[in-house]
């Protein structure tokens, strides 16, 4: 667990290289591969994490939860809500766009819909994230992303049913 | 007839917010609800709001129904966790409570206890998904099955007025994806604002999907409207609205209020997909009778004869 309270951050990183990073990145067999060869590994394991957690705590403010949201959310943290709300804003935010927690700082969410709004990608913040698994702070998310243990994280498939609730996430050992 | 029978009968409903009292006796609820149950169709039993410890929602929520009136239990997802706050549906529930208005919560910062660690385990949205599928799927989200499965209609909250503005509809057609079958506002004072909201709910259909009950507020005096336009986290108070009310000399305040909210209810009714008001008025319960009556709006238990 993570012992830094959340705080909104700016990420440091533009919108539209954050979405060219995205899609140069995005799952593949070869990145499956490198991905499960890391995790397998007693050296590369720790080092890739550590790895990660320095460069997304200077990109974003990375606090790792482990189950990373960033690619549907403009790329700035919901993390760094001070609810951590990963499903939109809630109803306190300033009319001027500022968290009500820490006026100095302004909303993620405000943040998150300008910058996917201005790449096209607004339809992003309407998917609904699903209740996160506490068991994974402070696991690499980069490794569970491209070996597909992300796919859960959110849905656009709601209906009326209530039937599609995942009732747990799997399951992931630090092997 | 009850909150739900109303809403889907069609005809205009109105809720009220009460808040529990900061002691261990019901006696305060059954008082205010004796007040209200001719004139309002369900109460709101308030969650340590603003994040101050009070009696329990459940426990006010059921002496409200011991004594006559409807409740609407708040839930927030600023104390318990996933465990807690479906064992509290399930209690609810049982108890005979149906309503139950799902919402965040004030970070804790803003309470008594700044000190209290924040759970928000779940936001809103997920907590109002969880619920439907307790009732619907009959079973708990680790996927073992409830015997029986809570009966509840379920509310969420929004407001129309903060940032983003482009977002605040669309994010309340996440809540009614995840199960909102009601939803509550923000207090209303300027209604132009919520006609823009309204205009981007009709045009995403959630009036068709979700019932719609504007927040009203009634100002009570100047120290009021100060707090809530300075100090109450996403209330926005128009200037015109700030300078009627000042207008009036000090002891008129409260009266000049009421009159605003009678005619922001008219103004409310009279916008398509409005199905309904919810009056912010805790400890101000008194208010309720004349402000209806002014608004010329009938609910509650008796519709008083007309």
């Amino acid at each position: 667990m993570t012992t830094r309270p959340p705080i909104p951050a700016h990420p440091r990183l533009g919108t539209c290289l954050a979405y060219q990073l995205q899609r140069a990145l995005r799952p593949r067999p070869s990145l499956r591969w490198l991905s499960a060869r890391i995790q397998a590994s007693g050296l590369a394991h720790p080092l890739f994490t550590k790895t990660e957690r320095l460069t997304k705590d200077t990109l974003f403010g990375c606090r790792m939860c482990g189950q990373c949201a960033l690619p549907v959310t403009g790329y700035v943290c919901p993390m760094g809500c001070p609810k951590e709300l990963r499903n939109g804003p809630c109803g306190g935010v300033g009319a001027d766009g500022s968290c009500e927690v820490y006026p100095d700082m302004r909303c993620v969410w405000v943040e998150a819909y300008e910058r996917a709004a201005g790449q096209g990608r607004a339809a992003d913040l309407q998917l609904l994230h699903l209740p996160i698994d506490h068991r994974r702070w402070g696991q690499s998310s980069w490794l569970n992303y491209w070996q597909g243990r992300d796919e859960e994280l959110w849905t656009d498939k709601v209906g009326d049913t209530g039937d599609n609730v995942p009732h747990r996430l799997p399951v992931l050992g630090g092997s | 007839m009850s909150l739900r029978d109303r809403l889907t009968s069609g005809s205009f409903a109105v809720t009220a917010e009460i808040s529990p009292p900061r002691g261990a006796s019901t006696d305060p609820i059954a008082e205010t609800a004796a007040l209200l149950r001719d004139w309002v169709d369900a109460v709101n039993v308030t969650d340590n709001q603003g994040s101050n410890v009070r009696l329990a929602s459940w426990a006010g929520s059921l002496a409200a129904l011991q004594a006559g009136l409807e409740p609407v239990m708040q839930m927030t997802c600023r104390d318990r966790n996933r465990i807690a706050l479906q064992s509290d549906l399930l209690g609810a529930s049982a108890l005979g409570i149906r309503n139950v208005l799902v919402m965040t919560g004030d970070h804790p910062k803003f309470g008594d206890h700044p000190e209290a660690k924040p759970v928000f385990d779940l936001d809103s949205v997920q907590l109002l998904w969880t619920l439907r599928h307790m009732r619907d799927q009959g079973a708990v989200l680790s996927g073992r099955p409830l015997k029986p499965p809570p009966d509840c209609f379920l509310g969420a909250v929004e407001n129309p007025f903060a940032p983003p503005a482009q977002f605040r509809a669309e994010r309340l057609g996440k809540k009614v994806d995840a199960g909102a079958q009601f939803v509550q506002t923000q207090f209303v004072f300027d209604v132009a604002a919520f006609q823009d909201w309204m205009a981007q709910v009709r045009d995403l259909g959630l009036h068709q999907k979700c019932y719609i009950l504007a927040g009203v507020g009634a100002v009570r005096s100047r120290n009021a409207l100060d707090f809530m336009r300075d100090k109450v986290p996403g209330v926005t108070v128009p200037d015109d609205v700030y300078r009627r009310l000042r207008a009036v000399p000090p002891d008129q305040t409260g009266a000049e209020g009421a009159r605003l909210a009678a005619e922001i209810i008219q103004q409310l009714r009279a916008i398509d997909g409005v199905a309904g008001v919810h009056l912010l008025v805790a400890g101000n319960e008194q208010a309720v009778p004349g402000i209806l009556e002014e608004a010329g709006v009938t609910a509650g238990r008796t519709d008083h004869g007309r």
